[in-house]
């Protein structure tokens, strides 16, 4: 008879056929068998946060830097109520999570037992699935499952709930068997016609565009070399959401910069104006698409995406090709080579009054301010910091709001998997955890969290994780003393009633730092700022740089809500020229 | 009309409303309608009608046939996320026009009052298959299957005769002939 194994074991046992080496966790009383275990398995290692959404968001910096999936552990009740945020944030930009949780033993559940909770149920609208393990039978089965789930299609998060007597019960293991499709949900099917159709419009545009999004990341490291090797063999210019930079380099010419709310001014105007909008991996968010009605009005519209749902979920599109990312694009890629090369010649010739265009545009400089030299403007932070930072292979992570705005304008990705953000939910307090996750992963690596210093206090207890497992991480907080988005929005929708958001009372985040057992640095003169960047750089060990900031600037350009992409606020630069020119494209 | 300061963009005009009949084959496990349901609630999609129930019980096999209302769009995103759910295994969309499907629903009526009422009721259900269940002499419960529509029209119709309670199943659907939906 084979060796019977415990549900803890076999939970090891699990990780350890999936090849997990990290589990972000917090422990208590629901979880402790498998805590208990924890020591007999030493390819794992468990890195012990300080909040259980830490360990959400530090799993996720994690699976977005390494590809891999992230595993959280926690316990019932608030563990699990307090990982939920992780979970949507997870699902809303599509990051693979394992999260297990411990739940009360199975004849407590319903009997409103010490830190009981209905984890599956609070977590069925922000996983793709989740599981209440009922027998201890169904335990290898259902982790191999989840593990299948989270990483394939679209990825996502998912739920494992473990009462704690199926963590004692034992049983035999069976050992991970071939994958089987789960009832027909990966989607792979895109046909040879729907390409032909592709290359067929490409070669007939003139005023073509590419919008790429987080898809091509999670498609893998090969989808960023096929998309840049398509979009240089057509010669389109390429713009790319919040998610997807990094995909494209942010330093090539045929980069048009991020598009959007805050997207430059040449990216939304020739989504306006294309006449073929070609989406790869992305899905139209709100924050993309500004008014519907409006959106890119003169175009034919192809969608290249995993997820079928993703598809005239929003925007009808004229071409909609299901697939992974990087399989369409070799197949393209293919075809085009297939094709008498007249195709690369003529399509260039085509597109070339367009990029005449597209240069006009670029001449408007969107991202341009009023560089200062009394105060550091944020911008000019951002901007040291990548010139400071490009020579190494950087991770950055970020929390939201302006600060984050001003990352994703001012700081140029060559890599995918180095940039993670919270764009769909948009949680403030993200990046902090998130670098911690990311630093595990790449332990050699440089690795900053740009922040704000109100997102950042919303998490500020993992710097204690930082410190116990040695992390450097840097902390640049961008501190203008206010939520400075929703500052932003009050002044310019909401007639300056700058209601609650001002922070007074603000810590003193060197002593902070101190505090945690990091290094502080602060910094508030612009003729500084390099030397202090440089000190943050240089200190081997986790830094909070405390960057004192003009708290009065505003993140341009703007798309105001229910606006089309060609009417954007531009920035101060722009103002008074618009005035003489009075065309008008400015709406202050 | 939305706030025109609000961050979020203004609605746009709304297409024209048609009626659906979903059916969903899905794994009869713990959760699994709360899932389905779930996924209706919380994007805003409307159910009419909910009517579910094992089929196949080798396989363990539920069956779920949805009546819901949206613009082709809503309709369209209602069919793409049930397939997306782990438990589900197909999704069956049906026009309420569509003359290849049938749609049935069941109701139980419950008319209290006098015999000439009664006897009245049960004429006017005639043409829906009428099955007595129960009589007494103040009272009757009688089964009808018919349309949903069809059943609206005789519980306001059989309201003045004594109607007191009305149970109906949901609309349950069939395609018609040899084929089978895979």
């Amino acid at each position: 008879m084979s060796k019977l194994y415990s549900g803890a074991e076999i939970v090891f046992k699990c990780l350890e056929d999936q090849d997990v080496e990290f589990i972000f966790g917090y422990p208590g009383g629901a979880v402790l068998p498998i805590y208990d275990e924890l020591k007999n398995h030493s390819s794992i290692k468990h890195i012990l946060v300080r909040h259980e959404q830490g360990a959400g968001h530090a799993a996720e910096g994690y699976a977005r830097s390494s590809g891999k999936p992230g595993v959280v552990l926690v316990t019932s009740g608030p563990g699990a109520t307090n990982v939920v945020t992780a979970l949507t944030d997870a699902y809303m930009d599509s990051v693979p999570l394992v999260c297990i949780s411990g739940q009360v033993p199975t004849h407590l559940i319903g009997t409103d037992a010490f830190q009981e909770c209905d984890t599956t149920g609070i977590t069925r609208p922000c996983t793709k699935h989740n599981w209440l393990v009922k027998d201890i039978k169904d335990l290898s089965k259902i982790i191999h499952e989840a593990f299948l789930v989270a990483t394939t299609g679209r990825p996502g998060p998912v739920l494992i709930d473990i009462p704690k007597d199926i963590q004692f019960a034992k049983t035999k293991y069976s050992k991970l068997k071939k994958e089987k499709k789960i009832n027909g949900k990966l989607h792979n099917k895109f046909s040879q016609s729907e390409i032909d159709e592709l290359i067929n419009l490409i070669s007939k545009a003139k005023k073509p565009v590419i919008y790429s999004g987080g898809g091509v990341i999670n498609s893998g490291p090969r989808a960023s070399e096929s998309l840049r090797e398509f979009v240089r063999l057509i010669g389109f210019p390429i713009t790319s959401t919040l998610q997807g930079l990094g995909a494209f380099p942010g330093d090539d010419n045929q980069f048009i910069g991020m598009l959007g709310m805050h997207g430059t001014y040449e990216a939304n105007n020739a989504m306006h104006d294309c006449d073929l909008l070609i989406n790869i991996g992305a899905r139209f968010d709100d924050r993309i698409t500004g008014k519907i009605d409006e959106f890119s009005p003169k175009s034919k519209k192809v969608h290249i995406d995993i997820d079928p749902s993703s598809i005239n979920k929003i925007i009808k599109v004229d071409l909609a090709i299901v697939g992974d990312v990087n399989e369409v694009l070799k197949a393209a890629i293919k075809k085009i080579n297939k094709k008498q090369n007249g195709l690369k010649t003529s399509n260039k010739h085509n597109v070339s009054k367009w990029w005449e265009q597209i240069q006009k545009w670029r001449t408007k400089d969107s991202l341009g301010f009023i560089n200062s030299e009394k105060t550091i403007k944020p911008q000019h932070a951002v901007q040291r910091l990548y010139e400071l930072t490009k020579n190494q292979d950087t991770f950055i992570t970020t929390e939201v709001g302006q600060h984050q705005m001003w990352a994703a304008q001012h700081y140029k990705f060559n890599k995918p998997n180095r940039w993670m953000t919270s764009g769909g939910l948009g949680t403030m307090g993200y990046g902090l955890p998130a670098a911690v996750g990311v630093q595990i992963a790449h332990p050699d690596k440089l690795v900053i969290d740009i922040a704000g210093e109100a997102s950042v206090l919303m998490t500020m207890q993992e710097m204690s994780t930082a410190v116990q497992y040695n992390l450097p991480i840097k902390i640049f907080i961008l501190n203008n003393q206010y939520m400075g988005m929703v500052r932003q929005w009050q002044e310019l929708l909401h007639e300056k009633n700058y209601s609650e958001s001002y922070s007074e009372a603000l810590p003193d985040f060197v002593k902070l730092a101190e505090a945690y057992g990091c290094k502080g640095i602060k910094a508030d003169d612009p003729n500084e700022l390099d030397d202090k960047i440089k000190e943050m750089l240089n200190h081997d060990g986790p830094v909070i740089f405390d960057c004192q900031v003009d708290p009065n600037e505003n993140c341009f350009p703007m798309i105001p809500s229910g606006k089309p992409h060609n009417q954007m606020i531009l920035g101060p630069n722009d103002k008074d020229e618009n005035k003489i020119t009075g065309k008008g494209k400015a709406l202050v | 009309m939305a706030n025109p300061k609000s961050a979020y963009s203004i609605p746009t005009k709304k297409g024209k409303l048609d009626t659906h009949i979903f059916v969903v084959w899905v794994d009869n496990e713990s959760g699994v309608l709360a899932r389905v349901v779930g996924l209706f609630s919380g994007r805003g999609y409307n159910i009419e009608s909910l009517a579910v129930a094992e089929v196949d019980a080798t396989k363990n096999i539920s069956r779920i046939t949805i009546v819901t209302t949206g613009t082709p769009q809503v309709i369209d995103q209602i069919k793409l996320q049930l397939k997306k759910l782990v438990p589900v295994h197909k999704v069956a969309d049906f026009k309420r026009e569509d003359k290849k499907v049938i749609f049935k629903e069941m109701a139980l009526l419950k008319v209290v009052g006098k015999k000439k009422k009664i006897e009245k009721c049960i004429k006017a259900c005639k043409s829906f298959n009428p099955v007595i269940l129960d009589k007494t002499k103040q009272s009757v419960v009688i089964q009808i299957t018919a349309l949903r529509r069809e059943i609206d029209k005789m519980s306001k119709k059989l309201k003045p005769l004594g109607l007191t309670s009305t149970s109906r199943t949901g609309a349950i659907a069939m395609t018609r002939g040899s084929e089978v939906f895979k």
